[in-house]
């Protein structure tokens, strides 16, 4: 059967990879060949060189977006995985030692179901109802449950607020699915070693800090790949929930809005690939950095 | 123009577009290769037949037309009911080929680069494509033999001669026109017209009045005036700008289009937003910034907002929510300064709602006796009672009654006479111009109440525009 294997192979891998080079790497490919040309996205294109690119440089939305990007990635991920852990540790081990396994608090089952509720929703759905729950005036849930004579807070008509309450919808989404991984990478941590542990009187505080974290370090480090990722898009939040798409004067613009806005808005096909091809280098350099700077000798 | 479609994204449309950017939003690095293609080099042979009096543009009689409708606040009622019929009538053997979409630049943009154009197309909704892009790209047919056609049915009269003053201008790219644009819509401040009889409230001519009046709307616990800051902010831009044409004549709107250094900073653009800004600053509901534009006309409909700047459409988008007894009413935005170069009732009335031939299609000469068709005064009256809004066959409408709003728009525009403007065109040549105003609209009447920063903020921006060479010119007289 040895004969056999090449065939074997090519057949399945065949059909995956070609949906790959299809609709990934060609469409990344175009996407760098777009960047430096001048396109409306109709008719002829005109090659430009780094115009495009020189353009971004001069943009202020741009630079407003990148620190955007950046609260992202520095909320995001902290506060998630914040969160997530402390739930994970008291859905698995919070409720102490018995039987000789550690167990967690009391319905923790339950808990475990519903905190993954908000990853079945449609992140569309999502959008749309925290719009309803953060609406500037009294029909919006926050404002409605504050006291009548309280001029209703503005949120996502404010500024200074209208990105917080895009970080506070991602991170409420977010956080069951990081329960469930670090739940699932917390099963995998031998009793024996807890159970060791508090033999030697360790307090749950001593446990989480001294095994449960160094233990977890390879899932929380994938974690945190994933919500920077994450930290990069935004896009389908601020484009239903921002007042005027990325405002109130540009305070909630994200690179993937400018880059719908610029292609589908203002006929800029060209420059809208420019700002692909640097959220594409962005992203790819956060993984890379991500990955060296959280690589651990096995504990 | 965008004004009038955007506005018609119910909130169903937008749970439904919602959902649809949802899919879209993991790989929005990728997405931008689904509109790659030139479209240069297709040559699709092209459907023609003898002129003749019955045929003036030479159609091929047995060559059918593919039409797509923008199923939107106009509904598609008119096309099908409409126009697809009476175009039969007079071809029968002319097949057509009618669609509808939400998502015209989705549907169609990608058949046009294709080389595989339908013919007549609705070009509107808040997905419409860049219009100038496509004129651009040569794929719009040139309309000016179906503007010098005889009307369908009109005897004696060319079709141009049987439309407001401005509808050929309003479709004009460097001096061609490349588009019918089919609604007139007339621009000004809605009431209920039972509330302020109710109230003996009387409509205001001058901004002393206007503010006066406001004051007392205001004790009477009812915001004086209000707008959507989330979506509709271009309402508002062109409230200002209206004010702005009407202190200092249409010339100052035109260099504003016409990207002329220093136009922003004009002296009646700079004493219009002064005084709205004042507005802004005294009468408006802040929390109105992050409302949309139905949950705001909801608020007028409930009598809790008094004045809402809008466009004719609004009383057909409103249809289901209004209350009986409702009388939506115009009137035209008050004179700012006593010394206002144009009178108190002038005007902003235009032409929206794009309708084009793709001149790459297989049947353009059908697709333009389509729209001659709708150019009809039979068409156009029945465009009207459907959807409740204008049309540029001037008169079409006389002597109808229809419905409390639009009669009085038409009165407003009777009162207005010669002094009604067509506006601005800033906002659909140069998006990005239209991000910026509608920006720094909602500053102005939200948040820093100054106008100085509104003229210095929107000259830069409109000088940005000009010196970027990679955005297509246009310009006007």
């Amino acid at each position: 059967m040895r004969h056999g294997k090449y065939p074997f192979i090519i057949g399945f891998l065949a059909v995956p990879v070609a949906l790959y080079v299809t609709f990934v790497v060609a469409a990344y490919l175009q996407t760098f060949y777009l960047s430096v040309h001048q396109w409306s996205g109709l008719g002829p294109m005109k090659y430009v060189g780094f115009d495009n690119f020189v353009k971004i440089w001069d943009d202020e939305l741009f630079w407003k977006s990148i620190w955007h990007h950046g609260y992202l990635l520095i909320a995001l991920p902290l506060v998630t995985i914040a969160i997530a852990l402390f739930f994970a540790f008291l859905l698995n081990v919070g409720g102490g030692m018995k039987g000789g396994t550690t167990i967690g608090v009391r319905g923790s089952g339950f808990y475990r179901v519903v905190f993954f509720f908000p990853q079945l929703l449609a992140l569309a759905i999502v959008a749309v109802i925290f719009g309803r729950v953060f609406a500037s005036d009294k029909s919006g849930m926050l404002n409605g449950l504050m006291p009548d004579s309280w001029a209703p807070w503005l949120f996502l008509a404010d500024k200074r607020w209208a990105m917080t309450c895009i970080v506070v919808v991602l991170i409420w989404q977010a956080v069951g699915f990081y329960v469930v991984l670090f739940s699932a990478g917390m099963g995998a941590i031998e009793h024996e070693i807890y159970e060791a542990a508090a033999l030697d009187g360790a307090t749950k505080f001593t446990l989480f800090f001294k095994i449960t974290l160094p233990l977890l370090w390879n899932t929380i480090q994938v974690g945190w790949v994933y919500l920077g990722i994450a930290a990069f898009d935004a896009f389908a939040l601020v484009n239903i929930m921002s007042v005027d798409r990325g405002g109130p004067d540009g305070a909630t613009s994200v690179l993937a809005m400018m880059i719908y806005r610029n292609t589908f808005d203002y006929s800029q096909a060209g420059y809208a690939s420019a700002i692909g091809v640097v959220l594409f280098f962005l992203t790819l350099t956060f993984a890379a950095l991500t990955l060296r700077v959280t690589r651990r000798e096995a504990v | 123009m965008s004004d009038i479609t955007t506005s018609e994204l119910d909130r169903r449309t937008l749970l439904r577009r919602a959902a649809a950017v949802g899919f879209a939003s993991v790989p929005a690095v990728g997405m931008l290769s689904a509109c790659v293609g030139g479209g240069e080099e297709d040559t699709t042979e092209q459907a023609t037949g003898t002129k003749s009096a019955e045929n003036p543009l030479g159609i091929d009689p047995k060559t059918g037309i593919e039409v797509i409708i923008f199923d939107g606040g106009l509904g598609t009622k008119y096309a099908t009911d409409v126009d697809i019929p009476l175009y039969n009538k007079k071809w029968p053997e002319s097949k057509v080929t009618y669609s509808a979409t939400q998502e015209v630049s989705t549907v169609v943009q990608p058949r046009l680069n294709a080389g595989d154009a339908p013919d007549m197309i609705n070009n509107s909704g808040s997905k419409l494509m860049d219009f100038g892009a496509v004129v651009n790209a040569g794929q719009a047919q040139d309309l000016t033999e179906l503007f010098a056609a005889p009307s369908w049915d009109i005897a004696g009269k060319t079709v141009a001669d049987t439309l407001v003053p401005g509808a050929i201008e309003q479709g004009t790219y460097n001096g061609k026109p490349y588009a019918v644009n089919y609604a007139y819509t007339v621009f000004g401040l809605w009431y209920n017209k039972a509330l302020f009889t109710k109230n003996n409230w009387t409509v205001p001519t001058t901004w002393a009045d206007f503010t006066a009046l406001c004051d007392k709307i205001k004790a009477a616990g009812i915001v004086p005036f209000g707008y959507a800051g989330a979506n509709a902010s271009y309402y508002m831009v062109r409230a200002i700008m209206t004010s702005a044409g009407k202190i200092g004549t249409e010339q100052v709107l035109k260099d504003i289009d016409n990207l002329k250094p220093g136009a922003w900073k004009n002296d009646a653009v700079l004493k219009a937003a002064e005084a709205w800004a004042e507005i802004g600053k005294k009468y408006i509901d802040k929390s109105f910034l992050g409302l949309k534009h139905t949950e705001v006309q909801l608020r007028q409909n409930q009598d809790k907002l008094a004045f809402y700047p809008c466009g004719s459409w609004l009383e057909n988008e409103q249809a289901k929510d209004t209350p009986s007894g409702f009388e939506y009413s115009i009137a035209p935005y008050p004179s700012v300064t006593t010394s206002d170069q144009l009178p108190a009732p002038a005007l902003n009335a235009a032409a929206g709602e794009i309708y084009f031939v793709a001149s790459k299609g297989k049947n353009p000469r059908g697709g333009m006796e389509y729209l001659r068709g709708m150019l009809s005064k039979e068409a156009a009256l029945e465009f009207t009672k459907l959807t409740k809004s204008l049309t540029v066959v001037a008169g079409a409408a006389d002597g109808q009654t229809i419905s409390p709003g639009l009669t009085s728009a038409n009165e407003a525009v009777g009162k207005a006479g010669k002094d009604i403007f067509m506006g601005y065109l800033f906002d659909t040549w140069y998006k990005k111009l239209d991000d910026e105003s509608r920006i720094a609209a909602n500053d102005l009447m939200f948040s820093d109440y100054n106008a100085q920063k509104f003229c210095d903020r929107m000259e830069t921006a409109a000088q940005k525009v000009a010196a970027d060479s990679s955005v297509t010119k246009f310009t006007r007289s």
